[in-house]
């Protein structure tokens, strides 16, 4: 207990340290966990070769980054980009393994080695490039799309590759492995499987039923189970349910021999449009954050030095060699498929290293006979140094290239920007009319509800609602809270409603806040909590029952009219005398003064409102006044 | 006999020295569809099928109105502004008002020498009620000189409202029952509770 106490200290310790200070430096966050694992790993050895078997559990972070990268990503934009998907991914893939497997054959290496070599490297980092994108901004520019369209092409191709590579065994590498481990080498081998000892044609059925079951079950099951869960209206269980599910699935395309990173991919998209997505969003998220950081310590702290220093020379070379090549048939890539400017650089530089799925791949291949021992060591350095140097290049990147490139890529963005969007906080009767006038203006919303069943009640008339605390700040930002043009806050439940404008207003002081309020009280509330716009929730429809009561009792339409518009300027006028001496920390019937000055405007709005000239306004007579009357003069 | 639609409009009834009472014979008369415009419009949300509607089951259009700076009352110019679409009161296909009758039933607070090149209003009435009288034309509508009433202010106590009143349901009842002299009619520029008697014949 003490032991791991003391490594996740050691391990949190250094992520806490190092990368606030990285991020201070605009080394980036990634940077900064490598560098973590460094000091903690092959310079201090506080942590030892238990690294290895913590990276196999925190490449559980890439996991949730696809289930999120898939969240965001419905399934029509996942057909829109199939061109680049296919195109451009494609053709990395497939050129990068012939020209470095070739390379590699031509330095004496056995062909199947080479081709294996070849696999390996053509692969990228996920986890390192799409953590970068997202932290600089850059996931929606064409050169971050381009990217993303190579990297999960990556990821899929890593399936064919797990089945490829097997065939590849080289006899000698074998018996070598077997002298070594002996008949217990079984190792990883004894893992749980469905499809272990089936026909190829029913491990087929088996694969399409798992991947049919995440498709259908995220559609259909998904909805009535996170609505019975959320009925419970307890945080901890529905983080519990989107651990439950990304776990599940990982576990399911696992035993049916698939890529876990895929499975929870596909059940991101098929929940993409789920009401529930921006609650999963926010649950997974620091999971996924964690995890992916544990991922970069580990791959620093894994650094052998030693091997480093003695083959220095060699490692550099060869890393440096890879990265000039993938970097070269990216450029080329992106001159095919006409990026532009900062675009293509960023593409060319952002996606030059090997990656995390490198290491899944290099153990695979040691394990299956395919390469030596000798050449996955040297290889394993080669991978993690170009992990290292990627943060590198988009400094490089940003603070070399961009500055030249400055011009065209304003002009680039201005093109990206997507419509601000709305946030909603709450469908209730008030924010359901809101978000009708906008959606039908053709403004975009995301709409936030608490009340599971109010979400539900809402959809059956066709309108799109997330289910969530609004005032929950992780919830506000997977909403778009960064991005958004302007927030309603239309809750009723007032404490919660002013924690939403006080922390949107803190993140975003440039952002228009329109707020319920409950009261006049409450719009001074929401007034000093930064909102622009205070709606007393039930102001207008009082105003209309006045005017309706005083049609009924025979007052001409359009005098009861311009009662009710005059009530409405002098109750506006009445909130202004009396918002100097509201104080927030007296409750108003505590606080004399606003007491006195209260009833002193109550009797001054009286008298206007009977008309007479020496009051406020003599609101509503002095309209339509004929010459030479008095507005006390009786009627002729 | 002719259908009649009155549209009145004064925004402050309360304060009304003279259409008060004219709108009360209005409604009186049979054949007259009475609207007080203020009363269905008071927060100017004109229902414009609604006005044509009305408009085509009609053939005599009444404006009674107290004149404000010259002109109508705001909502009655909105009505205009609104109702008399292209398409609708003129233009192509727009000849569901032909032939009908545009009637202005005007107030004013100044007395009629005021309304002279000469007086304080430095024009003649018509003239500031040219703008409904192309109206009229450019709908192919027939224009009726307005039926005034000067100096409204001071009406009732001389006792010119009660006649004015009296006229005026006088002259609902010919046009309904087609006994008004349209061509001599034309040959006033306006009419009066005087003058009115040459035009309506004699009450029967």
């Amino acid at each position: 207990m003490t032991g791991l106490l003391f490594q996740g200290f050691i391990y949190l310790c250094a992520a806490v340290i190092a990368v606030p200070i990285a991020k201070r430096l605009g080394l980036g966050s990634v940077l900064g966990y490598l560098i973590a694992g460094i000091v903690i790993g092959p310079i201090t050895g506080l942590v030892g070769s238990e690294t290895q078997d913590i990276q196999h559990f925190a490449e559980f972070g890439v996991v949730m980054m696809l289930f999120l990268v898939g969240l965001e990503l419905e399934p029509r934009a996942l057909w829109d980009m199939r061109n680049r998907l296919l195109g451009l991914g494609g053709l990395q893939v497939g050129a990068t393994t012939l020209i470095i497997g070739t390379i590699a054959y031509l330095l004496g290496v056995p062909w199947q080695s080479a081709i294996a070599v070849g696999l390996v490297f053509a692969l990228s980092s996920t986890a390192i490039v799409l953590q970068t994108l997202n932290e600089k901004g850059l996931m929606k520019s064409d050169g971050g799309q381009s990217s993303f369209s190579v990297l999960l092409f990556q990821d899929i191709a890593v399936i064919p590759m797990l089945a490829l590579i097997p065939l590849l065994a080289i006899q000698e590498y074998l018996d070598h492995l077997h002298d070594d481990h002996g008949a217990s080498s079984g190792g990883h081998g004894a893992e749980m499987s469905l499809v272990e000892g089936l026909a190829g044609w029913q491990v087929a059925g088996v694969t399409v039923l798992a991947i049919v079951a995440v498709v259908v079950g995220g559609h259909y099951l998904s909805r009535p189970l996170f609505r019975f869960i959320a009925g419970a209206k307890l945080r901890e269980v529905f983080t519990a349910a989107a651990l439950l599910l990304v776990v599940g699935i990982a576990l399911l395309m696992t035993l049916v021999g698939l890529s876990p990173a895929l499975g929870t991919f596909l059940a991101g998209v098929v929940l993409a449009n789920s009401e529930f997505r921006h609650e999963l969003e926010s649950d997974i998220d620091p999971f996924k954050g964690l995890l992916l950081g544990l991922f970069f310590i580990t791959v620093g702290a894994g650094i052998n030095f030693g091997y480093l220093f003695d083959q220095f020379a060699i490692v550099v070379g060869l890393t440096v060699g890879l990265m000039s090549i993938k970097a070269l048939v990216l450029y080329c890539l992106a001159i095919i498929f006409k990026l532009k400017g900062a675009d293509k650089w960023l593409f060319t530089l952002g996606l030059a290293q090997a990656g995390e799925f490198g290491f899944v791949l290099l153990s695979f291949t040691l394990q299956n006979g395919v390469i030596s021992n000798e050449l996955s060591q040297l290889l394993l350095l080669v991978v993690a140094l170009s992990m290292l140097l990627t943060p590198a290049l988009f400094i490089a990147y940003e603070r070399l290239l961009l500055p030249k490139l400055t011009n065209e890529q304003q002009r680039k963005e201005d093109e990206i920007t997507e419509q601000g969007t709305v946030i909603i906080a709450g469908t209730g009767r008030f924010g359901q009319i809101v978000n009708r006038m906008l959606l039908g203006n053709g403004f975009k919303t995301v709409v936030l509800d608490l009340s599971a069943e109010a979400v539900d009640r809402v959809g059956r008339f066709g309108v799109k609602t997330f289910f969530g605390d609004a005032s929950r700040p992780d919830l506000l930002h997977a909403a778009g809270l960064h991005e958004a043009k302007m927030i309603v806050v239309a809750i009723d439940d007032e404490a919660r409603a002013l924690e939403i404008v006080r922390h949107a207003r803190q993140v975003r002081p440039d952002i228009h806040i329109v707020a319920r309020a409950r009261d006049r009280n409450s719009v001074y509330d929401m007034y000093y909590a930064g909102a622009n716009d205070m709606i007393r929730e039930t102001f207008d429809s009082s105003v209309r029952a006045g005017r309706s009561a005083l049609e009924g009792l025979g007052i001409h339409p359009y005098e009861a009219e311009k009662i009710a518009s005059a009530f409405v300027e002098l109750d506006l006028w009445g909130i202004r005398q009396l918002a100097e001496l509201h104080n927030p920390d007296i409750p108003p019937h505590e606080n004399d003064e606003y007491i006195k000055k209260a009833i002193e405007v109550r009797d001054e709005m009286d008298r206007a409102m009977v008309g007479s000239t020496d009051g406020h306004k003599g609101a509503v007579d002095r309209a339509w006044m004929p010459p030479g009357h008095r507005p006390d003069d009786s009627e002729q | 006999m002719k259908s009649i639609l009155v549209l009145h409009a004064h925004p402050a009834p309360r304060h009304s020295n003279a259409n008060t009472d004219l709108a009360k014979v209005a409604q009186e008369v049979e054949g007259v569809t009475f609207v007080d415009l203020y009363a269905r419009y008071p927060r100017f949300k004109i229902n414009i099928d609604k006005e044509q509607e009305q408009l085509l089951a009609h053939d005599v259009i009444i404006f009674q109105f107290p004149l404000m700076w010259y002109s109508t009352p705001s909502l009655l110019k909105e009505w205009q502004d609104l109702v008399l679409e292209y398409g609708f009161a003129y233009g192509e296909g727009g000849t569901a008002l032909a032939g009908k009758c545009l009637l202005p039933v005007v107030s004013v607070g100044g007395p009629q020498t005021a309304y002279a090149p000469q007086g304080y209003n430095n024009f003649e009435l018509p003239s500031f009620l040219s703008p409904l009288q192309q109206t009229a034309n450019l709908c192919s509508m027939r224009y009726v000189s307005p039926f005034t009433l000067f100096a409204s202010l001071r009406a009732r106590n001389d006792g010119r409202l009660a006649q004015h009143t009296t006229q005026y349901q006088r002259l609902l009842e010919a046009l309904r029952d087609d006994e008004f002299d349209f061509e001599s009619a034309k040959q006033l520029p306006i009419l009066t509770a005087e003058n009115i008697s040459s035009v309506v014949g004699e009450k029967k």
